[in-house]
C-alpha cells in the first residue's frame, strides 16, 4: 500500500506546539562551551531563569545565566546602567575570562546599543587585570530560532577574539554546531587520531556534562580558551558542519575565510556512512594521513550493522524533525539503510531544507514530504496521513509519537522525558552505530511488546 | 561528611555576608536575618520582595511565569494564548508537570497545547494585534473554547499592543469569555507579580459570573492549591471523605466554571498565603465569604486545618467524620514515620523555594525528626516570614506599585453574611484566628538563619559552611547542589514525583527523603587510589 502524499495544513497566524526554541537559548549554550566564560543575558531576568530551566533538564548539569534584571523603568529609561552593574558584579563574584552577552527580545524591542555599550564599559575598564572578554551577539527571540542564536554566537566569539598569524599546520577549527557532550568527545577523538589538534567551538563536553566536584567550581571545568579561539585564524582549515548553515548565513566559519584566509571545509553534521565518510575524507586531507585503523574498522562494523539489520528495517518510514541541519543528517543516514523519511519538518525557515535534503539523501528526497516552518500539530497532521513506522527527534514528538501509536527514538535537543540525552552519540561511524541499534531495538520492541505469543527470538 | 564546627546564628550569617564585595553586602545584609522569636511573637525584619541585583544569579523568574505558568496553568478548559516570540511560550509548556483528570475523554484539556502568536520581527515595528486577533479566531474555530486567556511577553507592553482591547472585542464578536493579562516579564521583580496580574484578571473576568452553587453541605473553596505531582487529588479525594463539598479550587485540577462559582462557598480556605491571599480578601469584601490559612502539607498541620474546618461549620456528625477520618490515617502515617524516624532523627535541611513550600515543607521534616537550620522564599513579601502584623508596615517600592491593586465593594446582589458577629466573636474566644498568617519566622527555632532570595552564590556558601543532609529548592540548583555529594529535592515540580499533600502526602515524602538522605551513592564519590593511606595501594607496594 503507498499511501498518498497528503498537503500539508496551511500554517496558521498562531503556533501551535512549536518545533524550535528562542535564539538567546542557543547564544547561552555557545558561552557554556567556552573556558571559564559566563553567559549573561541583557534584559528580563525570566529569559535567563527559562533557559537555566531548560538547558538543566536536558543535560542534568548546573547552568548559571547572569542577567541585567531589567525593571519597568529600565525597560523605558534604557539597560545601560544595569548592564554596568550587573557585568561589575560578575566580575567581582565568577571572575570570569569571558562574558558572553546575549540580548532578549526585550532590550531587542527598546532598540538598546549594546555594543556601544559594552565599548564605554570596556573603555573605562581599560587596565584593569580582572576586565574579561567581552562578545556580544544579538539575539532577539523574534528573529530565527535557537540555532540562529547559536550560530552568530560561534560568530560573534570569533570575530571577537580570532586573530590573524602564523599557519600552525596541525590544527583545525571544528565548528560541530548543536551536538551532544558525546558526541563532542567523540569528536575529539577523531581528530586527535588524525594527528590534529583541534579547537572545538563551543565545547561544552565537560561544562555541561562534568564530574562530581572536590570543590565548588564557580563556572565549571572545561571548554575551550579565550587564548585558543584567538588561534582560530591560524588554523589549517575550518571545518564546519551542517548543510543548511553552509547556505545560509554568514557563519563563523565564513568569517574566518574572509578576515584569516583560513579555508572552510562545509560538510553536513556526520551520520550514517557518507556524511561520516565526507567528514574523515577531509581529515585525510588535512592531516596527510589515512583514517586511523579503529575507525575503519568502526566503519566496517557499521556496514555490516546495515546488512544484519536491513530485513528490520527496509521499507520502513520515519518521521523526522527539529533542527534543520539535524534533520537533513538523520536523512542521509536513514536512506542508507532502508528506511524512507516520509516526513522532515523543521520550526526553522532557512528556506534551503528541500535543496539540502535533496543533496545528503538523493535516493528517497523525492519520497519525502517537506515542512519548514513547521509546529507539531502540522508534523502530527502530516505525519498520520503517511502511516509511519517510527519517529525520530528530541522528546516534544512524544505526543505525535503516543498519538500514532509508534516508536520514539530520542535524538537532539531537548530530551527532558528520558535519562542520559546528554550521553547520546549521534556522529560519525560510532555515534551511528548507535543510533542505529536504538532503531532497530526500538522497531523490534514494539513487534515483540505487540505479539501474542511473546516471542524471545526476533 | 557531616560538618560538626557549622558555624550557626550570626557567624554564619556573618560568613555568607563575607562572600560579597562590601557595597553588595550591604545592600544584601537586611535580606539575611538571625531568627529570633520575642515573647510576643515578633520576628526581625526581614528584607523582601525588593529587585535582585543585576549579575547576581537569583532563583527567580519572571511575571509572565507566575501568570501564565504558575495561576493559569493548571485550569484545562482555558485557551492560553501567549501573545509574543516563541520561548516564552514553549518554556512554559506543561514543564510544572500540571495534573488534570477531566472527568471524561471527551471533556476539554488544552494544558497539553502551547499556543503562541510566535511574533516575527514585522509584528515588532507595525504591531501585532492583527495577529492576535486571528490568532483568538482560530483558536475559537479550532476548539469553541468556553474561555481564551491571552497573556503579554515583554514585547507587548514596548511596542503597545493593547491586549484587552483586542480580548473586548473579540469576546463581542464570539460570544465567549476572553481575557487579556498584562503580564510582561519585567513587571514586579519575580512571578509573584504574575500571580497578582492573574488573580485579579480571574477576579475581575471569572469568579461571580455563575451563581449555581453545587449541591452538597459543607461548601468550601481552596485558594492557592496548585497540584504540583497530585496534591489536589489527594486533597480533594480527603475532603470529600470528610463531608466537604469543594466548590472550586483555585487552580489546581480546576475549570473555569469552577471559578466562576468561587464565590458561592461559604468558606475560604488559604494555602498558599503569597499566591492568593488577595484574592481571599477581595472575595471576602464582595461576597462575603469568610477566610483561614490552611496547611495540608504534614500529617499534622493536615489534621489540624480539617479540624479548624469542621469547628468553623460547627456540625457534630461533620466533626465526628473528620475524626474518623483523621484517626484512620493518622495510624497509617504513623506506622510509616516510626519506620523511618530513626533514620533521619537528627538530620538537617536547608528550604530555599515559593513563597509557601519553604514553611509549609518544615513540618513534614519535624516529623521524621529533621531540624530545619536554615529557610527563605524565593518571591514572598515580608508578610510570609514575619506574618501578617507586619502588612501594615511595608513599605511600597516601585516595582510593587506597579501592580494593580483592585478596589472592591461590597457586592450588592450576592453579598451572604455567612458569618454572623456572635458567632466570629464565640470562636476568637477560642483563639479561632480569621484571615490571618503568622508567617515562617515564628515557628522556625531561634538562631536559624532565614535568607530571602537566595543565589548561586549564597547557596554554595551555605553548603560549604553548613554541609546540611538535604537541600530542598528546584531544578536550577538541583544539579549543582548535588556536586556537592548534598542530596536536593525539588519541591516546585517534586522531581516530577509526590503527591506530598494530605496524610498519603506525608507518608510518600517521609519515604522520598530516607531514600536521598541514606542512599549509599555518596560513599563511592571517590575512587580508592584517592583516599590517603589507602590499604589497596600499600599491599600492592609492599608486594612490589
Amino acid at each position: 500500500m503507498n499511501p498518498v502524499t497528503p498537503a500539508i495544513e496551511p500554517r496558521l497566524e498562531a503556533t501551535r506546539n512549536a518545533c524550535k526554541l528562542c535564539t538567546p537559548l542557543g547564544a547561552c549554550l555557545v558561552f557554556r562551551g567556552i573556558r571559564g566564560a559566563m553567559p549573561f543575558l541583557h534584559g528580563s531576568q525570566g529569559c535567563a531563569t527559562y533557559i537555566r530551566r531548560y538547558v538543566i533538564s536536558h543535560f542534568r548539569e548546573p547552568m548559571d545565566i547572569a542577567s541585567s534584571n531589567f525593571s519597568e523603568g529600565t525597560a523605558v529609561f534604557g539597560g545601560g546602567e544595569n548592564l554596568t552593574r550587573g557585568l561589575d558584579n560578575v566580575i567581582r563574584q565568577y571572575h570570569p575570562e569571558l562574558i558572553g552577552i546575549a540580548t532578549t527580545c526585550l532590550s531587542e524591542t527598546i532598540g538598546e546599543d549594546v555594543p556601544g555599550m559594552l565599548r564605554a564599559y570596556a573603555t573605562a575598564r581599560a587596565g584593569s587585570p580582572d576586565l574579561p572578554a567581552l562578545v556580544h551577539v544579538s539575539t532577539a527571540s523574534y528573529r530565527g530560532t535557537h540555532m540562529h542564536g547559536f550560530h552568530d554566537a560561534v560568530r560573534a566569539t570569533v570575530a571577537a577574539l580570532a586573530c590573524q598569524g602564523a599557519t600552525l599546520p596541525r590544527q583545525i577549527n571544528l565548528l560541530p554546531g548543536l551536538v551532544s557532550p558525546a558526541d563532542l568527545r567523540h569528536l575529539r577523538e577523531i581528530v586527535a587520531a588524525f594527528g590534529l589538534q583541534a579547537v572545538v567551538l563551543p565545547d561544552y563536553a565537560d561544562t555541561l556534562d562534568g564530574p562530581a566536584w572536590d570543590d565548588y567550581q564557580a563556572l565549571p571545568d572545561g571548554g575551550t580558551s579565550c587564548s585558543e579561539i584567538a588561534t582560530m585564524g591560524q588554523s589549517l582549515a575550518t571545518v564546519q558542519f551542517g548543510r543548511a548553515l553552509a547556505l545560509t548565513a554568514e557563519s563563523a566559519a565564513d568569517r574566518l575565510q574572509a578576515t584569516c584566509a583560513v579555508p572552510a571545509c562545509k560538510l553536513g553534521l556526520p551520520i550514517g556512512l557518507r556524511e561520516t565518510d565526507a567528514l574523515f575524507d577531509c581529515l585525510a586531507r588535512l592531516s596527510r594521513q589515512a583514517p586511523p585503523e579503529p575507525f575503519v574498522k568502526e566503519r566496517g562494523r557499521l556496514v555490516d550493522a546495515y546488512v544484519d539489520g536491513h530485513k528490520y528495517l527496509a521499507g520502513k518510514r520515519a518521521v523526522l524533525y527539529g533542527e534543520e541541519d539535524l534533520v537533513v543528517g538523520l536523512a542521509a543516514f536513514l536512506t542508507e539503510t532502508g528506511i524512507v523519511p516520509v516526513l522532515a519538518a523543521s520550526g526553522g525557515k532557512s528556506g534551503v531544507l528541500r535543496q539540502t535534503l535533496t543533496e545528503a539523501a538523493p535516493e528517497t528526497a523525492s519520497k519525502t514530504q517537506v515542512v519548514d516552518d513547521a509546529d507539531f500539530v502540522q508534523i502530527e497532521a502530516a505525519a498520520k496521513a503517511l502511516q509511519p513506522d517510527l519517529v525520530i527527534g528530541h522528546s516534544k514528538g512524544a505526543k505525535l509519537a503516543r498519538a500514532l501509536d509508534i516508536p520514539l527514538v530520542r535524538a537532539g535537543f531537548p530530551i527532558h522525558d528520558r535519562f542520559g540525552g546528554q550521553r547520546l552519540h549521534h556522529l560519525g561511524y560510532r555515534g551511528t552505530q548507535e543510533l542505529y541499534d536504538r532503531i532497530v531495538n526500538a522497531l523490534l520492541e514494539k513487534t515483540q511488546t505487540e505479539s501474542d505469543i511473546g516471542y524471545s527470538y526476533m | 561528611m557531616k560538618n560538626q564546627e557549622a558555624p550557626q546564628g550570626e557567624a554564619l550569617r556573618e560568613k555568607v555576608l563575607a562572600g560579597y564585595p562590601a557595597k553588595l553586602a550591604k545592600k544584601r545584609a537586611p535580606q539575611l536575618v538571625v531568627n529570633h522569636t520575642h515573647a510576643d511573637g515578633q520576628v526581625p525584619p526581614v528584607k523582601a520582595n525588593v529587585r535582585t541585583t543585576p549579575g547576581i544569579i537569583t532563583q527567580r523568574g519572571c511575571c509572565y511565569a507566575g501568570c501564565k505558568g504558575v495561576v493559569l496553568g493548571p485550569t484545562r478548559d482555558i485557551v492560553n494564548l501567549v501573545h509574543g516570540p516563541i520561548g516564552c511560550s514553549f518554556y512554559a509548556w506543561l514543564t510544572r508537570r500540571n495534573q488534570t483528570r477531566p472527568p471524561t475523554a471527551q471533556d476539554e484539556n488544552f494544558m497539553t497545547y502551547c499556543f503562541s502568536t510566535d511574533m516575527q520581527d514585522e509584528n515588532i515595528v507595525f504591531g501585532g494585534e492583527k495577529k492576535l486577533r486571528a490568532a483568538v479566531q482560530e483558536a475559537y474555530d479550532l476548539f469553541h473554547p468556553k474561555a481564551i486567556g491571552i497573556f503579554s511577553t515583554c514585547p507587548v507592553g514596548l511596542i503597545g499592543d493593547d491586549v484587552h482591547a483586542v480580548a473586548k472585542e473579540m469576546k463581542e464578536k464570539l460570544g465567549i469569555n476572553i481575557f487579556g493579562f498584562s503580564c510582561e516579564g519585567y513587571k514586579g521583580v519575580s512571578q509573584s507579580a504574575g500571580h497578582h496580574i492573574a488573580n485579579n484578571q480571574l477576579f475581575k473576568h471569572v469568579i461571580g459570573l455563575d451563581d449555581q452553587a453545587p449541591e452538597g453541605k459543607f461548601k468550601i473553596t481552596m485558594l492557592g492549591e496548585y497540584n504540583i505531582g497530585g496534591d489536589a487529588f489527594v486533597l480533594e479525594e480527603l475532603l470529600a471523605r470528610c463531608g466537604f463539598t469543594l466548590v472550586a479550587t483555585l487552580s489546581g485540577n480546576s475549570t473555569i466554571n469552577q471559578f466562576e462559582r468561587a464565590h458561592t462557598a461559604d468558606l475560604n480556605v488559604v494555602m498558599c498565603h503569597r499566591s492568593i491571599n488577595y484574592v481571599a480578601d477581595m472575595i471576602e469584601k464582595k461576597y462575603g465569604v469568610p477566610w483561614f490559612k490552611v496547611n495540608f502539607i504534614g500529617a499534622k498541620s493536615t489534621a489540624k486545618s480539617l479540624r479548624k474546618m469542621a469547628a468553623f461549620f460547627d456540625d457534630a456528625e461533620l466533626a465526628a467524620r473528620v475524626e474518623q477520618v483523621i484517626a484512620e490515617e493518622l495510624a497509617k502515617v504513623e506506622a510509616v514515620a516510626a519506620r523511618i524516624k530513626p533514620r533521619c532523627t537528627g538530620k538537617t535541611a536547608m528550604l530555599f523555594v515559593g513563597g509557601s513550600r519553604a514553611h509549609h515543607y518544615q513540618d513534614l521534616f519535624a516529623e521524621i525528626g529533621m531540624k530545619t537550620i536554615a529557610a527563605g522564599y524565593e518571591f514572598a513579601h515580608r508578610d510570609d516570614y514575619e506574618g501578617r502584623r507586619v502588612l501594615s508596615s511595608i513599605t511600597v517600592d516601585a516595582d510593587s506599585r506597579n501592580i494593580e491593586e483592585l478596589e472592591v465593594e461590597k457586592d450588592p446582589k450576592r453579598y451572604r453574611k455567612i458569618l454572623s458577629d456572635e458567632k466570629r466573636q464565640k470562636l476568637a474566644s477560642v483563639n479561632f484566628e480569621f484571615n490571618d498568617y503568622q508567617g515562617m519566622m515564628p515557628q522556625m527555632d531561634d538562631e536559624t538563619l532565614v535568607i530571602d532570595d537566595i543565589n548561586e552564590q549564597d547557596t554554595q556558601r551555605l553548603l560549604e559552611l553548613c554541609k546540611p543532609d538535604i537541600f530542598c529548592a528546584g531544578i536550577k540548583e538541583k544539579y549543582s547542589v548535588q556536586k556537592h555529594g548534598i542530596p536536593c529535592k525539588q519541591l516546585h515540580s517534586y522531581d516530577y514525583g509526590g503527591p506530598y499533600a494530605g496524610f498519603q502526602g506525608a507518608i510518600n515524602f517521609y519515604q522520598e527523603i530516607d531514600r536521598l538522605i541514606n542512599t549509599r551513592i555518596w560513599s563511592f564519590i571517590e575512587p580508592p587510589w584517592e583516599v590517603a593511606a589507602s590499604p589497596t595501594l600499600e599491599a600492592t607496594y609492599e608486594r612490589g
